[in-house]
């Protein structure tokens, strides 16, 4: 039997399984649309904006760890998925975005809402498809969730011209596939792992560096096992919430620009680094030159063979699945009776309770001015670190990371790559969707909500009762930060004049408004509002102005070298360049 | 340094512009690039001639076996090979310049394809070198045009770069 390309699309996502399809029609996928109005199989999310449709899509995928999946028209619709389709390629997040392309005859003519989908999105896709024979359409979906989901995952793009869409072919779907030029690795080489495990075993001052790669590659098990069973200290990057749970003590929290003084004082003294499925990234360890003043040997574990030595020269590569490669580790280093210098190891620790002790995330109270950090500490206590949370981008976005210990992967939701403003409540649509039972909360600021408002009308259509903690501090705060810091206080346009009523806005479109400005009024506001679990409640919390991120590594300095809050201006070990003879600090 | 990367990759539309994008994208050099099928219809050979240090060209191999298209990378450079470029120069020939131009491509080896009252137009193959060396053996203001393939290169002895 021969059924329509329209057609062929609908039962290609059939047979993949797929939930929710979040999209926006328009003339050159109106056919897909008129087979998805025939099935009740799947359903389908119509999003106010194309960003917002990949956006959700993303956050599909990562509260769930499944292929998430978007729909777009040509043109216009295409080009609005884009900023979506690259903030998953930088998060290696697997994502399947079906745009429409205009008739095969029409390709190349300027037409109606024409343009190289396929051209536009290669250098921000894993890869990306344009169909232009009915026969390959169902190889090439097929090939698209294989794709994506497997090796280093990451979004592709199937651009589906229309007259393909209304040409008959017989369906049949692939139950398998291969790619002779793809053969992603999986295990990793165990001459390698053996020469790791021994590094490991030698180790003074080691340290567990958990990025994004545990999380996309379900490895937290694992992680927990290296971690606990050698009494090791870890660190998460922002990517690595939650692989490692964040309220236990082997747990120095977040590191990077933005991570805690014993994290990133860790991350530059210790002596044996394991990095997990991390890519040493510049948010993340600054200047390379400066990470690797201080001796180490870096033993780095990841998916991807381009991610290793990149930025840093590492002595142990070992390319796999991140699982599967802790996995060996451990076996090996069980079967070797391998084991650490408890002494060494115990002194390290004491380093690191000496550095942790000095509370970096401590901030002074207000008893007038709602402190954004402490909104967030609430935010943890209330849901009892229980909810997704995802966020937008700036300060609200690091105060979060911060604050609200992730104690399970999957549960962290933010544009760590690409940093976009307006992923949050997309986002939010995506993982709750994914999680029907779950609390979901979007962490987001004035300025990001602002960037795609418009999905509150998306939330009321399918009942999505989120909840969006807006941290309103009438600023894009951290380039505020910025300017304050580094440009003399000049904020040039950062100030966000006539801000709109967020209280009448989440009404008008038919949501539950709060506003919030007294520092008394935040638990019980937000326990008022994680009651209402029908409703979408905007929190539209009124916070300090002036407050900034700390410890804050700027840019060109060393992990070492950090901006620390005022709090521990007295703090004697800062900055160590005094003292780099690291045997006197113990 | 120079190094000569040999490509199998994809006889697929678009395939070609995924290397040169990646090239532009993250800013790496191309010297010189060709490409062609194979005597399979469904694979191309490429060879690009980029230079860097040897970092930037470890990422590139990889960031180029990250691309779905590309089946194998070779690094040329890694041990002996033969390197060929063709080169059609079109060079000024009149009066006493004739025999001396008819001289320099014997010298250099390369044949003359076309003639014409005031022109030669020489073939010329070898390594990107000998063909510089042509150009600069000549009188520059003899030259009219040049076209040049871009470096073509092969492993010698039994290395083989196929699927």
């Amino acid at each position: 039997m021969q059924i329509t390309g329209a057609e062929i699309v609908v039962r290609c996502l059939q047979e993949e399984g797929v939930e929710f399809v979040f999209g926006y029609p328009g003339g050159a996928v109106i056919e897909i649309y008129d087979a998805i109005f025939k099935q009740s199989q799947f359903r389908h999310v119509l999003v106010r904006h194309e960003q917002a449709a990949v956006h959700a899509a993303d956050a599909y995928s990562r509260s769930s760890d499944k292929v998430g999946v978007a729909l777009v028209t040509s043109g216009p619709g295409a080009t609005n998925a884009v900023t979506g389709i690259a903030t998953a390629y930088l998060d290696s997040i697997p994502l399947v975005v079906l745009s429409g392309q205009v008739g095969t005859p029409a390709i190349g003519l300027d037409a109606f809402q024409e343009v190289d989908m396929v051209g536009i999105t290669r250098p921000c896709v894993k890869h990306n498809f344009l169909v232009k024979d009915i026969a390959e359409l169902a190889t090439t979906i097929k090939k698209a969730f294989y794709l994506a989901k497997s090796g280093r995952p990451g979004p592709v793009v199937v651009d589906i011209p229309k007259d393909i869409t209304q040409q008959l072919h017989a369906f049949s779907y692939p139950q398998s596939m291969s790619v002779r030029s793809y053969v992603p690795v999986t295990r990793g080489h165990s001459g390698q792992i053996k020469k790791a495990v021994n590094l490991l075993a030698g180790a003074q001052r080691p340290l567990i560096y958990i990025g994004g790669g545990a999380v996309q590659g379900n490895a937290a098990d694992e992680v927990r096992e290296l971690v606990q069973s050698l009494g090791l200290p870890c660190t998460n990057t922002l990517m690595g919430l939650g692989a490692y749970p964040g309220s236990d003590r082997q747990c120095l929290g977040m590191l990077g620009m933005h991570g805690t003084y014993e994290a990133n004082m860790a991350m530059h003294y210790c002596d044996v680094l394991v990095a997990v499925g991390a890519r040493f990234d510049d948010r993340v360890i600054s200047v390379p030159s400066h990470f690797l003043s201080q001796p180490k040997k870096i033993i780095h574990i990841d998916v991807d063979p381009s991610s290793i030595a990149k930025r840093v020269k590492v002595d142990i590569p070992i390319v796999g699945d991140v699982k599967l490669v802790l996995r060996d580790m451990l076996e090996q280093w069980r079967q070797a009776q391998l084991s650490l210098d408890a002494g060494a190891l115990a002194g390290w620790w004491k380093q690191l309770e000496v550095w942790r002790s000095h509370d970096c995330l401590r901030f002074a109270p207000s008893e007038t001015l709602i402190k954004p950090q402490f909104v967030m500490q609430k935010l943890y206590e209330v849901t009892g670190g229980e909810a997704i949370i995802t966020s937008d981008v700036g300060q609200h976005q690091m105060w979060a990371a911060q604050y609200y210990r992730f104690d399970q992967p999957r549960r962290w939701i933010n544009s760590g790559g690409l940093g976009t403003m307006g992923f949050g409540l997309p986002a939010a649509m995506g993982a709750q969707l994914a999680n029907p039972y779950a609390t979901v909360a979007c962490v987001t600021g004035d300025a990001s909500i602002q960037m795609n408002i418009q999905e509150l009308s998306t939330c009321k259509q399918y009942h999505i009762p989120v909840k969006v903690v807006n941290l309103n501090n009438r600023y894009l705060g951290m380039v505020r930060q910025w300017q304050e810091m580094f440009y003399g206080n000049r904020y040039s346009e950062t100030y966000m004049d006539a801000l709109p009523d967020f209280v009448k806005l989440a009404e008008a479109y038919g949501h539950v408004g709060m506003r919030i400005e007294h520092p008394g009024d935040v638990e019980p506001a937000l326990r008022e509002a994680f009651a209402m679990k029908e409703r979408l409640v905007f929190l539209d919390v009124i916070t300090d102005q002036s407050e900034n991120v700390f410890p804050m590594v700027q840019n060109g300095k060393g992990l070492n070298q950090m901006d620390l809050p005022p709090h521990m201006g007295d703090v004697q070990d800062v900055p160590f360049e005094n003292n780099r003879d690291y045997g006197n600090m113990c | 340094m120079r190094h000569i990367l040999s490509i199998l990759l994809e006889n697929e539309a678009g395939a070609l512009s995924r290397v040169v994008g990646l090239f532009s994208a993250r800013a790496y050099n191309i010297d010189s690039l060709t490409v062609a099928t194979t005597e399979d219809p469904t694979l191309s050979r490429m060879t690009i001639v980029t230079h860097g240090s040897e970092d930037v060209i470890e990422q590139i191999t990889k960031q180029l076996n990250k691309l779905i298209e590309v089946v194998k990378v070779i690094d040329l450079n890694e041990s002996e090979h033969i390197e060929r470029e063709m080169m059609l120069i079109k060079v000024r020939s009149t009066g006493k310049e004739r025999e001396e131009m008819k001289r320099m491509a014997d010298i250099f080896r390369g044949r003359i394809i076309d003639v014409t009252d005031k022109t030669y137009t020489i073939e010329l193959t070898g390594t990107s070198e000998k063909l510089n060396a042509f150009i600069e053996a000549v009188d520059r203001t003899a030259i009219l045009e040049t076209v040049r393939t871009g470096a073509s290169g092969i492993g010698r002895g039994e290395r083989i770069l196929k699927i």
